[in-house]
């Protein structure tokens, strides 16, 4: 338990962040699900590259431009490794989770989806991961189908395989979901999905930092996810794809970097990666992207998902017995976060005295309404858990529901 | 005209006054939650989707009228602490003249600490509730000039 201790304390005191007051009071930062705070190291990563590498990748000669060239590339590489993809060609930089789900949706249905074919999501996803099917579907003439969840939450199984079929285009649904917490079976849906020759996107967003993620093994036909969210900075995230699907698509965007040759008459495209990385990219935040990944690493997933699933489990503990305290999102299998209303006090007013107390959560639809429709709530008070997380923070929150609770 | 603006101009005075009694933010919020609870309910009829103001956190229905010369609103909301801030705006605004309520800048929100309230980045329908009561005062000044 000790070692535990000494363990989180020294990983609180590389996050600047966590030392500083709100509202007069020590900061709770359990917005997770939002954006992570970001180590001294990731800080660090911006501010060097800046000062002594900047320069534009890919195409200078000089020593800078060879410099910064290749430590963004070598973040390619290092992505490859973590997600365990085949080549490091199928690592597309983007500017985040959405950016990789419209870049699918654009190239992939421009390319692949006609009149008539189906696009399959589910009723738990984020808006980035139902807008830009829907703008999609309204190009194409195609449908967008949505698996329905249960009360608890989850996705049936059976249900999907019912909802299937031959006109389903392209499967994209949630790994863990960010109102709910709920941990999808991912792996069996795609290999369900696979035996009829179906791919599937996976929208990782909220997976990537709570637990390791092997694309090969799930056979993943895309996988994408954000920097923010698992220490890393704003503005850059990685869209995953087969080798095979991506050459099949068509660029996103045009512009330097993504061509061979110019001329009026005709482009050739580059190769994989570049294709779909036209103009320059957020440099420092992909070398600062590759730093949060040996944050991470310096962690080790093993203490990650011990140290989170245990803040989990207390806080369900401490909050269940709460009078009026009702839980959304009662999944077997969760990650990360808690997400629950108080009966008659609104989630915007618990946001607001929370915030007083210096905890930060995140309150309201979370960009699900659609989840917050079937749930009929307005919204939910959402806490979700990083590694610096302690079981004090949630003893906090838990006395500044209390106090809410006094006061309305 | 000029009655009416110092009228408006007693009544944030007042509520700078009654605000300065509170020296710690609990007193100060529970007061808020108090004026948001004894706010009376806008009808029923009058919570549909065209008196909607649509914030990201917490949803408001602001409804106006025109009574000699002077605009009357009433409003709601499904947050208290929105609501209460509802209630000073109301007690400032309704029953004011259309040009007192467009040319006012509401500066006691600042002055009683509540300006975060009033900050868009909060999404609770507030900010737009202020532009839309504007708007309503603009429309009737219109009306009565023609």
């Amino acid at each position: 338990m000790s070692e535990l201790l000494t363990d989180i304390d020294a990983i609180r005191a590389q996050f600047p962040i966590l030392s500083r007051e709100v509202n007069g009071k020590q900061l709770v930062y359990l917005d997770n699900g939002a954006t992570s705070q970001k180590p001294q190291s990731v800080i660090d990563a911006i501010s060097h590259y800046y000062e002594y590498e900047n320069s534009n990748i890919h195409r200078g000669v000089h020593t800078l431009s060879q410099e910064a060239t290749s430590a963004y590339e070598d973040v390619r590489k290092k992505v490859q490794k973590f997600i365990n993809a085949k080549h490091d060609h199928e690592v597309i930089f983007t500017s985040g989770t959405t950016g990789g789900i419209n870049l699918v949706a654009s190239s992939f249905g421009a390319s692949l989806v006609r009149k008539g074919d189906e696009i399959l999501i589910t009723a738990m996803e984020h808006h980035s991961n139902i807008v830009p099917w829907q703008m999609l579907c309204e190009r194409r003439g195609a449908h967008l189908k949505v698996l329905p969840i249960s009360k608890e939450g989850e996705i049936d199984i059976e249900e999907f395989k019912k909802l299937i079929g031959p006109k389903t285009e392209l499967i994209s649904l949630v790994h863990v979901s960010n109102s709910l917490g709920t941990i999808n079976p991912i792996k069996e849906m795609i290999e369900i999905a696979h035996a009829q020759n179906i791919p599937v996107m996976i929208d990782g967003a909220q997976a990537v930092h709570h637990t390791p993620v092997d694309v090969q093994d799930l056979d993943a036909d895309f996988y994408v996810f954000s920097a923010h969210k698992m220490y890393g900075p704003t503005g850059v995230g990685v869209l995953y794809g087969k080798e095979e699907l991506l050459n099949d698509m068509k660029p996103y965007q045009g512009g330097g970097d993504m061509i061979k040759s110019v001329t009026f008459e005709k482009t050739v495209y580059n190769d994989l990666p570049h294709k779909f990385e036209a103009g320059t990219p957020n440099i420092a935040g992909g070398i600062a992207l590759g730093v949060a990944i040996d944050f991470i690493n310096s962690i080790g997933y093993e203490f990650i998902m011990k140290h989170e699933a245990e803040l989990s489990r207390f806080a369900v503990s401490q909050l269940k017995d709460i009078a009026g305290l009702r839980f959304i999102g009662t999944a077997k299998e969760r990650a990360g976060l808690v997400s629950f209303v108080l009966d008659g006090i609104h989630p915007y007013d618990t946001g607001v005295i929370l915030d007083k107390l210096g905890i930060a959560v995140r309150t309201g639809h979370h960009c699900t309404q659609p989840v917050m429709n079937f749930f009929e709530v307005p919204g939910t008070v959402r806490a979700s858990f990083a590694v610096y997380n302690t079981k004090q923070e949630v003893i906090k929150l838990v006395e500044g529901i209390d106090r809410v609770k006094r006061m309305f | 005209m000029v009655g009416s603006v110092s009228k408006m101009e007693e009544i944030e005075e007042g509520i700078i006054e009654e605000f300065a009694l509170f020296d710690d933010w609990m007193d100060k919020y529970e007061h808020i939650i108090g004026l948001g609870k004894e706010l009376p309910l806008i009808e029923e009829e009058l919570k549909s989707d065209d008196l909607l103001i649509k914030g990201c956190q917490s949803r408001v229905w602001l409804h106006a009228k025109m009574e000699n010369g002077k605009v009357i609103f009433t409003a709601d909301s499904d947050a208290i602490i929105t609501k209460g801030i509802i209630s000073l705006l109301i007690r400032v605004l309704s029953g004011q003249t259309p040009d007192a309520i467009i040319n006012t800048d509401l500066t006691f929100i600042e002055y009683i600490g509540l300006k975060e309230h009033l900050s868009p980045t909060r999404s609770n329908g507030l900010v737009s509730m202020v532009k839309q009561m504007k708007l309503y005062a603009l429309a009737f000044r219109t009306q009565q000039n023609g």
